[in-house]
């Protein structure tokens, strides 16, 4: 049976690489061995990925992409469809998980360094995923055509129009219509459903060829390709990734599971930031809810969209600051000047930027959910000025930040 | 000129946003209890009895009642009146066209109403219709200022009026019941109990039974963690 098996793979492998790829990303990609908590986010990424494509393809099976019978074909998964509920529950709670994990992921990146040299394309390849995801859920979320859908499609479509000379066509391009429609709704699904998701599969291969191509950082931000066994050629401090962090990603996935199972099946809502009350009322063109709110995961750049004045009677400067709070992450590598890696050996004026900058940025968050009272717009211009001077001060505050020596190997 | 009316459409669209959203009225606590049958099913005859005269529960069909413990023949004997099937879904005589032109607007399908606006606001509001002359139903509601909808249960309530009291800046409104109806107010009220339960229930029926499975599926990854981990510990126990 072993033996038969044996040939079997023989014979697939000199035909396809199965062997050596497996090798090479699994068995023998030597990851440093200490990756801590904060490691797991990557692989659940990968799982919410697969979530979400999974019950995507389930719910296409049932939604209908037509302005007349949207609202309807969702509440028919919901209740005629066998166990339609679960799947568009996990469809829905699995949107906000990918942005807890993306962000969680993302925050791992800049506590460790690990966009720095030699890890750009890395990062560069995980913000296009970020963007892609950002274009992903905002497109899902017009499908069930709700009044939330319709309504925050419609502001978000609008802001386009601020731009100067082109914005009216330019918007006008966007929605296919005067105002968002069914026209809308076609294109809309056709790109959650297949342009984007190509897209995000193949900036995902691309992420973790690059990955795989140089190696992972660690919670030392030390380079374990610099001390290798002499005759093995294998990183000292490295260990396969298959096994040891297979069966250590099974029991982070498990927990992951045990706290998307708990929104899932008893708190599918998630008290309306998950699934907003409003979307329970089928669009409605003409009427407009009093508070409209994007979901919670755009909210940080909503905020920062609202605390930015008009200026010559234009809200186009508020657009500009809110693309440029996205885009300005792309240059983080060439921004942070710092001598060490992680936040272990950097000093403490790094460690007091990160932390005010993870205020702002879940200080936004919340803010883009309240009301603009002129209290909270103080404080969402002060909270915005604080995360651009996170990244735009950073060449100057890392470069004088006073490191601590970082070790020559990994420690624990 | 067409660049200025954009922007200010689109102020239109934000300024809302702005405006203070914790502005409403005060609500009342709805009780419900979606394991008690006998009030979802007291709530399903009120449903169909009052509710269903003029709005739709489009997406709810009647057999699905057979989950809160009616037989297909119970449905039919009780609850069908308007030749509908047993599997058809929930729709209202009453054109849609002629309801605009009666109430000023569409009376709005119910299947996911209570998902929308909460326990708490339907009890509210089915308890705070008022009389006001000033409208064109000579109703008025405190949960619904304006509202299109008469009141359809007044028989049963009877009739209430707003009092309006000012004690310095402070105003409190409070409704009186002026004219008494043939229940009395505490069987208004678990009426109106059993019927937001019945709304709540209809806006997701599967709720009890997803807890259900929600459990089992905690349990059992529960026991997985317990085996994954003890293997992560197997495997990692050579690695320092």
């Amino acid at each position: 049976m072993t033996k038969q098996l044996e040939k079997l793979v023989g014979w697939i492998d000199d035909r396809f690489p199965l062997t050596s790829t497996w090798k090479a990303h699994l068995s023998e990609y030597y990851a440093p061995k200490n990756f801590n908590f904060w490691y797991f986010f990557g692989s659940l990424a990968l799982l919410v990925l697969v979530i979400q494509i999974v019950t995507g393809i389930f719910l296409v099976m049932n939604y209908k992409p037509d302005a007349a019978i949207a609202f309807a074909s969702v509440e028919y998964i919901m209740r005629d469809v066998p166990f339609g509920w679960m799947i568009r529950y996990m469809h829905s709670t699995g949107a906000s998980a990918f942005f807890v994990v993306v962000y969680l992921h993302m925050m791992r990146g800049l506590m460790y360094g690990s966009y720095r040299k030699p890890r750009e394309l890395i990062w560069i390849f995980g913000m296009c995923i970020y963007l892609a995801l950002m274009a992903e859920a905002f497109m899902g979320y017009l499908l069930p055509w709700g009044q939330m859908s319709y309504w925050g499609a419609q502001v978000i479509v609008n802001l386009f129009s601020a731009v100067p000379f082109i914005g009216e066509e330019l918007s006008l391009w966007i929605r296919g219509d005067f105002v968002i429609s069914d026209a809308t709704l076609n294109r809309f699904f056709a790109f959650h459903v297949i342009a984007v998701p190509l897209v995000l599969l193949g900036l995902v291969v691309a992420h973790l060829v690059a990955l795989h191509e140089v190696g992972s950082n660690n919670p030392d931000g030390v380079e374990i390709k610099k001390h290798k066994d002499p005759v093995t050629h294998i990183p000292l401090d490295g260990i396969p990734f298959h096994p040891y962090y297979t069966v250590k990603d099974i029991a982070g996935v498990v927990v992951f599971l045990m706290v998307f199972s708990a929104i899932v099946f008893f708190a599918p809502s998630m008290g309306g930031y998950f699934l907003e009350d409003n979307n329970f009322i089928p669009a409605d063109p003409l009427k407009t809810p009093l508070h409209i709110a994007p979901v919670w995961y755009f909210t940080p750049f909503y905020a920062i969209l609202r605390a930015v004045p008009p200026m010559f009677g234009s809200q186009f400067p508020g657009v500009i600051a809110m693309g440029v709070a996205v885009v300005v992450l792309f240059f983080l590598p060439w921004l942070d000047r710092g001598r060490v890696k992680s936040i272990r050996y950097r000093g403490v004026i790094y460690k007091v930027w990160l932390t005010l900058f993870i205020i702002s940025f879940v200080g936004l968050g919340w803010l883009g959910i309240q009301p603009a009272t002129p209290l909270y717009t103080l404080l969402a211009r002060i909270l915005t000025g604080v995360y651009f001077a996170f990244f735009f001060l950073m060449p100057w505050y890392t470069k004088i930040d006073k490191t601590k020596p970082e070790p020559e190997r990994v420690t624990g | 000129m067409n660049v200025i009316k954009k922007l200010m459409m689109l102020a239109l669209l934000v300024v809302p946003a702005m405006a203070a959203a914790n502005v409403g009225p005060v609500l009342d606590k709805a009780s419900y209890n979606l394991y008690d049958q006998a009030s979802l099913q007291r709530g399903a005859k009120y449903f169909v009895n009052y509710c269903l005269n003029c709005h739709s529960a489009s997406y709810m069909r009647y057999n699905r009642l057979t989950d809160i413990g009616l037989t297909e023949q119970q449905i039919k004997d009780n609850l069908l009146f308007t030749g509908a099937k047993v599997g058809d879904t929930m729709e209202t005589a009453l054109n849609k066209k002629e309801a605009k032109a009666f109430f000023g607007a569409t009376p709005p399908d119910l299947t996911v109403i209570a998902r929308a606006r909460g326990a708490d606001w339907l009890y509210t509001y089915l308890r705070g219709f008022y009389k006001d002359e000033s409208r064109p139903t000579g109703w008025n509601n405190v949960a619904f200022d304006k509202v299109g909808m008469p009141h359809v249960l007044y028989q049963l309530q009877g009739e209430q009026e707003l009092h309006v009291e000012k004690h310095g800046e402070h105003v409190t409104q409070k409704l009186v019941l002026a004219k008494p109806g043939t229940m009395k107010p505490a069987e208004y009220d678990a009426m109106v109990s059993d019927l937001v339960n019945y709304l709540v229930w209809m806006g997701e029926p599967m709720k009890t039974q997803r807890i259900v499975i929600g459990l089992g599926v905690l349990l059992f990854l529960g026991l997985f963690f317990i085996v994954a981990y003890m293997l992560k510990k197997e495997y990692w126990k050579d690695i320092h």
